[in-house]
């Protein structure tokens, strides 16, 4: 616990030291649906009916990103294989990285979560629930980040994995096209990709009401990968390689 | 007590489909300085990382201080410095030293005698990334210092270093050896086989020597280690 945690503040204090990376975590996805939010500046029922999903897409992208790269830089400076020599387990290695970087998500996506509310005139019934969504998409996207950063050797690589694993779910997550509406194979995929269970909570909550079960059920799909994809992530790193 | 720190038996070690250990064996005893010298490329790194126990082998066992290569238990006795300075850039010194430190399961005492170690303490607020090449290198072996390990594992740790900081380095690790910690320490420059306890000599995988700076020189009939390494070295491959 104590070497998660120094870990856990170590890749704070490195993200401290690199200020403009900390006004890009925090503002980018802000800046994002500010600009989502002027295409549709003369329709305003676009924006009230697609906003929040963007407000779980932007955070989800930007974290899976940042998470990659920060870990294959880990691998190729490294750093990493002289961790692995050190007492730090590799599930503690991985649960500090969840730590820092999930709390950047979790600020990033209420910093978003408050512009698009009060800044931009996001028209919400439950802002306490998107705000929520919000959050565990970034947490997604890290978790996410950290699995796919161990099949990385490189960080060219690990930037394609981006429109590799995030470009996919955004088509198929039922944002461009109902998904019981699409082909039936493409269905079936989608019902795997964890986007598709954001989209879903997303669109319950522009319905508004009673559904809280069902949104309850989608929640728990998301943190449900969250900690598949950390432990994952945990076991398929390598202490000894070529 | 062992006397042993390192056994290894028939290492073989592939990399990128080429033998770069065909099958080595080795033993370092305890609380001595060896140098594992020879050729860039005849597997030094190699060797130590597989000591290290980072390395996939493909046959072969790597004993170190009693325990398989690499186990729980080494991982807090066995202290590894890259050749590379592994450490952390976008840090400052004493930030790469409590993270490190907290990992060994020790504390500020411990990073501020390491720093007084490799005589870094007026950088301790410094970025590493802003240091000089010789100073990072300090840097990472002061964080291998931290956990009081028993083993040291220094991968060309003076390359680029001026002579004085050398020299300085190199009475250090006698004092951690007179402190009975082991230190294998490769190099390519010759002249630091004289500092050694017990000289490796390694070309192309294999161990062509291991003997003491001395028993190396009466061997080849020469006062000069670096004519030394290049004899022994000839009648490796002539035999």
């Amino acid at each position: 616990m104590t070497r998660t945690l120094a870990t856990a503040r170590r890749v704070l204090q490195q993200l401290s030291h690199d200020r403009r990376s900390v006004v890009l975590v925090v503002a980018l996805p802000s800046l994002l649906l500010a600009i989502f939010r002027y295409v549709y500046d003369d329709s305003p029922a676009v924006f009230d009916r697609v906003g929040p999903q963007m407000l779980g897409l932007f955070p989800f992208v930007v974290m899976f990103l940042l998470t990659s790269v920060t870990m294959v830089r880990e691998r190729t400076s490294g750093t990493l294989e002289r961790l692995l020599t050190t007492p730090l387990r590799k599930g503690e290695l991985v649960a500090g990285y969840a730590l820092a970087l999930g709390l950047a998500a979790v600020v990033q996506a209420l910093v978003a979560t408050a512009v698009g509310l009060w800044l931009l005139d996001l028209d919400a019934e439950r802002p306490g629930a998107m705000a929520l969504l919000a959050v565990v998409d970034g947490v997604l996207g890290t978790a996410l980040g950290l699995l796919m950063s161990a099949f990385a050797v490189t960080e060219f690589q690990a930037v394609q994995f981006m429109p590799l694993v995030v470009v996919p779910q955004i088509l198929l997550c039922g944002l461009l096209q109902p998904r019981d509406q699409m082909p039936r194979a493409l269905e079936l995929v989608s019902d795997v990709l964890p986007m598709s269970y954001a989209t879903d909570a997303f669109s319950l909550l522009a319905v508004g009401g009673t559904l809280d079960a069902e949104l309850a059920t989608d929640v728990a799909v998301l943190v449900g990968c969250c900690v598949a994809a950390l432990a994952l992530a945990g076991v398929s790193m390598r202490r000894r390689t070529a | 007590m062992m006397n042993n720190s390192v056994e290894i038996v028939g290492l073989r070690v592939v990399r990128g489909g080429r033998t770069v250990l065909p099958g080595l064996d080795l033993e370092v005893p305890a609380g001595q300085v060896v140098g594992l010298l020879g050729p860039s490329g005849c597997g030094k790194t190699t060797l130590i990382r597989s000591i290290a126990g980072v390395q996939r082998v493909e046959s072969g066992r790597v004993t170190v201080l009693g325990e398989p290569a690499g186990s729980a238990t080494n991982r807090r006795h066995v202290g590894y410095v890259t050749q590379a300075a592994s450490v952390y850039p976008d840090l400052t010194v004493a930030q790469n030293l409590a993270y490190f430190a907290a990992l060994a399961g020790t504390g500020r005492a411990a990073a501020e005698r390491a720093l007084a170690e490799v005589d870094l303490g007026d950088h301790r607020s410094s970025l590493v990334g802003a240091l000089s090449g010789g100073q990072r290198t300090r840097v990472s072996l002061a964080a291998a210092l931290l956990g009081d390990p028993r083993l040291l594992l220094l991968d060309e740790p003076t390359v680029g270093l001026d002579p004085v900081l050398r020299r300085d380095l190199w009475q250090l690790f006698g004092r951690l050896a007179a402190e009975g910690r082991t230190l294998l320490v490769s190099s390519h420059v010759m002249d630091e086989a004289d500092r050694c306890d017990r000289v490796l000599l390694m070309r192309e995988g294999r161990l062509v020597a291991d003997d003491t700076p001395d028993g190396l020189r009466t061997r080849a009939g020469t006062p000069d280690l670096e004519q030394a390494f290049l004899t022994i070295a000839e009648q490796g491959a002539a035999a």
